[in-house]
């Protein structure tokens, strides 16, 4: 019999931990949750291919920090990113003033920063060209005598020093109907008038295609946003030949081909890397291979990221929730705390989470960020806690004083009472405990778009910041069909694991 | 066999047993009884260490019940209670079995025990193929038995071992039971508050009234010699039961 427990955890950690899938990459571009930063993600992917490096793209990770953390800690190697973010967001605790002052402190987390790419991507409040005209608003100043206008912002502008609070503060701005969104959903918001003004990135394709206004800066809030590459100082040693590459494109890229390379995504619906790939032809003669998945092939290699994510953290939670389970039934007192714990937990905000993790999993010399990535394993872990725990401890603490008392009168040890007769009775509510634990699982699973390491949320996040319901429904169909099919595994598992008699009514 | 000496109990600032001295020898029927909550089950459960006495000690065969030896006292000692506490995820047979395989008995061992106290139980064996939920009242306490009496304890203790049977089974498992108790000779404490149940199996009646045994001897002896009023009105509200349904 413990030998039986002992090969069932056995079995179990070999299902969880066995490695499935395996893209092994030499280098690691990041890019933001932002069309722009993909397209420049996927630029400097190629230039890399075309240095002869094996690279991979984390596309879409989750937020600046996010993104930044990962590159300190080796997890990606380039990404792009924009001066004035580094000074209002990365070192915003600092007053950063000038180039030479940026380039010190990124040099001091092991950073370097290429020169600027050529186009000023700053922030810009833009309206609907209709409203504008009606109400004569031309510049931010102006807004201060329509106090009724309703403003969504992107949940980042919202917070950053450079955002919201500074800017209200810096034209005494009176609205009081100010919503923090996603950065795409605003668009549509502004277009369905449900909001007045948005924040935009100057470069954004659909400031045409939604016919908007950019108010000026008349009072000069907004910092310089030049685009640039941030890389790994160790890269030099590593792939000169890339980060010379990546020199050539400084100073190549301006406003309008910006804009023009992310309408091409974003109205005309073409590929980042196709994108990429032409840009880099036609302006610098480079000319690289790029590999094309067919849409079968990209929801297979979905579904296995996300089994694999839905495996490692589900069963390790299942096996570290069931003994904590029982410790808190055991000793009461360190049951309160546990059980709190747990609760906690499942009010962390995932991207929070996620951010929190990075750092810690990176110390422990545990891939952070990317395929196969801990962080998420672990924050899908912590999240599959709660269900686990409570319903073993419900269901222990719910077993009949005259069970309890017949399992220790026959004479058996604590040990054995656990294992012969108190988990037995507990099974039902413990099963029905894992199973919700699974399908919130499998849900949650699409948190590991955010950093990278793919699954379901891949599809989702794509199809969020391209405003393509197919590609959102991708993620979401597979998703929910996998949720299905969790349920009905453990349906088949509850079959064989829950005794009989705990199963039928009586005759 | 066993004795408890100057055994007090109490659950928080409530005492449920005054001090309180009983030897139970070899071989006899020991039945406690009172009436609901004078603590005639908290005694029979500080007997096998279910319930930890507050002052005083109990000893099994000579030797101080103490928590750490628990598991191998209780092992010679076989426990019934009241709705037969089988495990509803155990067969019938498995439930018997139990703790046979856990001292590591052959399953040849196990399988002809099993049928010597089917047999001994009137048991019709396919009862035991089935689970406690499939299986009448009667049946289950039966099988309860058979689970006590697996590892052949020196002791038997029953709570109310007949209490949630209806009146017909109830009365053919009463026959059956003393049957089996004579033919075993074991030690038997029996706890029950029908005094016709104290009667018809105690050798010794333990009459116990507030957490205090008022009066301990023969059931002639209890009706003859009161030790004090109590125990008359004790008898007789019982019999007037009886009575009545005569008249």
């Amino acid at each position: 019999m413990r030998l039986r427990v002992l090969i069932g955890i056995a079995f179990l950690l070999a299902l969880a931990f066995t490695p499935i899938s395996c893209h092994e990459a030499k280098m690691h571009v990041g890019s933001k949750m932002f069309t722009e930063s993909v397209i420049l993600g996927e630029v400097a992917t190629l230039i890399a291919k075309d240095a002869g490096e094996s690279c991979l793209h984390y596309r879409q990770l989750g937020g600046t920090k996010l993104v930044y953390d990962a590159l300190c800690a080796g997890e990606i190697d380039i990404y792009p990113e924009y001066t004035g973010t580094i000074t209002e967001e990365i070192f915003s605790k600092r007053q950063v003033s000038g180039i030479a002052e940026m380039r010190q402190l990124l040099s001091a987390d092991g950073i370097q920063m290429t020169d600027p790419l050529g186009f000023n991507n700053t922030y810009a409040i833009g309206i609907k060209k209709e409203l504008a005209d009606e109400r004569g608003i031309e510049s931010i100043t102006d807004l201060t005598r329509h106090p009724d206008l309703r403003l969504g912002f992107s949940n980042e502008f919202m917070d950053r020093s450079d955002g919201w609070p500074s800017l209200q503060q810096h034209y005494a701005l009176p609205q009081q109907d100010v919503k923090g969104m996603d950065h795409e959903l605003a668009y549509r918001q502004l277009d369905e008038g449900i909001v007045d003004a948005i924040d935009v990135y100057v470069t954004d394709a659909k400031i045409r295609y939604y016919d908007l206004v950019l108010l000026t800066d008349d009072r000069d809030f907004f910092p310089v946003y030049d685009a640039v590459y941030l890389f790994r100082t160790d890269l030099d040693q590593r792939a000169p030949n890339v980060v010379q590459g990546l020199s050539r494109i400084s100073g190549q890229i301006s406003e309008s081909d910006m804009k023009e390379m992310n309408g091409l995504v974003e109205l005309h619906r073409e590929v980042e890397n196709r994108v990429a790939q032409r840009f880099l032809a036609e302006r610098l003669g480079v000319q690289v291979e790029i590999e094309e998945q067919t849409t079968a092939a990209r929801i297979w290699q979905h579904t296995v990221e996300h089994i694999d994510l839905v495996r490692q953290s589900l069963i390790a939670a299942i096996l570290v929730a069931i003994p904590l389970g029982v410790l808190a039934t055991r000793r009461p007192q360190v049951g309160q705390v546990i059980l709190g714990i747990v609760g906690i937990i499942q009010t962390i905000p995932s991207l929070a989470l996620l951010v929190i993790l990075i750092a810690p999993v990176n110390k422990l010399g545990l891939s952070s960020v990317g395929g196969g990535s801990t962080t998420a394993v672990i924050a899908l872990f912590l999240y599959s806690l709660l269900p686990i725990v409570r319903n073993t401890h419900a269901g222990l603490t719910g077993i009949p004083v005259s069970m309890t008392e017949s399992a220790a009168a026959l004479g058996l040890s604590p040990s054995a009472r656990l294992r012969l007769v108190e988990l037995p009775l507990a099974s039902p509510t413990i099963l029905a405990g894992i199973k919700t634990a699974a399908v919130i699982n499998v849900g949650f699973a699409t948190l590991g778009a955010l950093i990278g390491a793919g699954g379901y949320g891949q599809p989702v996040l794509t199809g969020i910041r391209l405003n393509d319901t197919g590609l959102i429904l991708q993620g979401a169909i597979p998703a929910a069909l996998m949720a299905l099919a969790m349920q009905g595994l453990f349906e088949l598992i509850e079959r064989r694991f829950v005794s009989q008699g705990l199963r039928i009514k009586s005759e | 066999m066993l004795t408890l000496q100057d055994v007090t109990k109490s659950f928080g600032s409530k005492q449920v047993l005054e001090p309180t001295n009983l030897s139970i020898d070899a071989g006899n029927t020991y039945v406690l009884i009172g009436p609901s909550g004078c603590g005639k089950s908290t005694l029979l459960r500080l007997m096998i260490g279910l319930v930890e006495p507050t002052n005083g000690t109990v000893e099994f065969q000579g030797e101080t019940l103490r928590p750490e030896r628990y598991e191998t006292v209780r092992q010679r000692m076989g426990f019934v209670v009241q709705d037969g506490g089988l495990f509803p995820h155990l067969n019938g047979y498995d439930n018997v079995a139990l703790m046979a395989r856990y001292v590591g008995w052959t399953q040849q061992q196990i399988q002809a025990r099993v049928e010597e106290l089917a047999s001994l139980t009137h048991l019709e064996s396919d009862v035991l193929q089935r689970f406690p939920i499939q299986i009448s009242g009667g049946q289950r306490q039966r099988v309860s038995l058979m689970r006590a009496l697996m590892l052949d304890p020196d002791i038997l203790l029953l709570d109310e071992p007949l209490g949630a049977l209806d009146p017909m089974i109830r009365s053919e498992l009463q026959t059956e039971l003393r049957e089996i108790f004579q033919s075993l000779k074991k030690t038997v404490v029996l706890v029950t508050h029908d005094m016709g149940e104290a009667s018809y199996f105690g050798d010794v009646i333990v009459l116990i009234r507030e957490g205090r045994i008022v009066q301990q001897g023969q059931v002639g002896d209890l009706i003859a010699k009161p030790a004090e009023p109590y125990v008359t009105k004790f008898i007789q509200a019982q019999r007037s039961l009886i009575d009545g349904e005569k008249s």
